[in-house]
């Protein structure tokens, strides 16, 4: 079974039309990827259904905008696929998962 | 069908929010300029209004399912196939149905049937944002008393 981050970068290759290659751990989505946030919506949805999960975008754009949060905390893909299997790991132990 | 203010539904046929999709339709004009630059000899509808169409009716599911807090602006097309010509007089009727609602987006299916014939298809992502603009809420309102949206559906859970 392929990783949480080999997941999303093939989403992410697959999506935006990037290199597959191109995309390591340490990519920032939005610095070193050039990801804009109508791909990123893109990406989501795919991420979403994927996961079964539905990434709290908005609160993450709201933490980072209020500076409670850095953009790598969340579009590092390391990162992000942490954050991504935390989420799973949260769906998984809720009542009636 | 109003071309000229682009309010292209008419009316809302069925909404369920519990099963997230809902029915509208759409008179196509039996005659208006578009028809007679596209095409002369041929007129039909314009593969991008059928696109608009059916995002609009997308829209009007949403706005029923974000009980009007939120306005949804298109985003994505995806998958707009044009699968046969509407003609001018057509009454087109668009099924369009919730795939996904994320964080600050939805994602819907719709389909643009004449009689039972399927004419369209696409699946369309839009932003969900606070109504930039009061007026604009007013509208809404507005527009949603004149297709029959059922206001009563989304006032109780």
């Amino acid at each position: 079974m392929s990783s949480t981050f080999d997941q999303i970068a093939n989403i992410i290759a697959e999506t935006c039309d990037i290199p597959r290659d191109t995309i390591k751990p340490e990519s920032h989505a939005i610095d070193d990827l050039g990801i804009d946030s109508l791909d990123f919506l893109d990406i989501a949805f795919a991420i979403d259904k994927a996961f079964g999960i539905k990434m709290p975008l908005e609160k993450w754009t709201q933490e980072v905008n209020d500076g409670k949060a850095t953009t790598e905390q969340y579009f590092v893909l390391q990162n992000l696929a942490d954050r991504i299997d935390e989420l799973v790991a949260a769906k998984n132990a809720a009542p009636g998962a | 069908m109003d071309l000229d203010y682009f309010k292209l539904i008419d009316r809302v046929v069925d909404l369920n929010l519990d099963e997230k999709r809902i029915t509208v339709e759409a008179q196509v004009p039996a005659t208006h300029t578009i028809f007679e630059g596209h095409f002369p000899g041929f007129p039909t509808m314009p593969g991008v209004l059928l696109t608009e169409a059916m995002a609009q009716s997308s829209g009007w599911l949403l706005l029923g399912l974000l009980k009007f807090e939120r306005m949804p602006f298109l985003a994505i097309v995806k998958e707009a196939k044009m699968r046969g010509f509407v003609s001018p007089g057509s009454l087109l009727t668009i099924e369009a149905k919730l795939e996904h609602e994320g964080s600050g987006f939805a994602v819907t299916k719709a389909k643009g049937r004449v009689g039972k014939e399927l004419k369209c298809s696409a699946e369309i992502t839009f932003g969900l944002t606070p109504f930039p603009d009061p007026t604009m809420r007013v509208h809404m309102d507005a527009m949603a008393n004149k297709i029959g949206f059922p206001l009563q559906a989304i006032t109780h859970d």
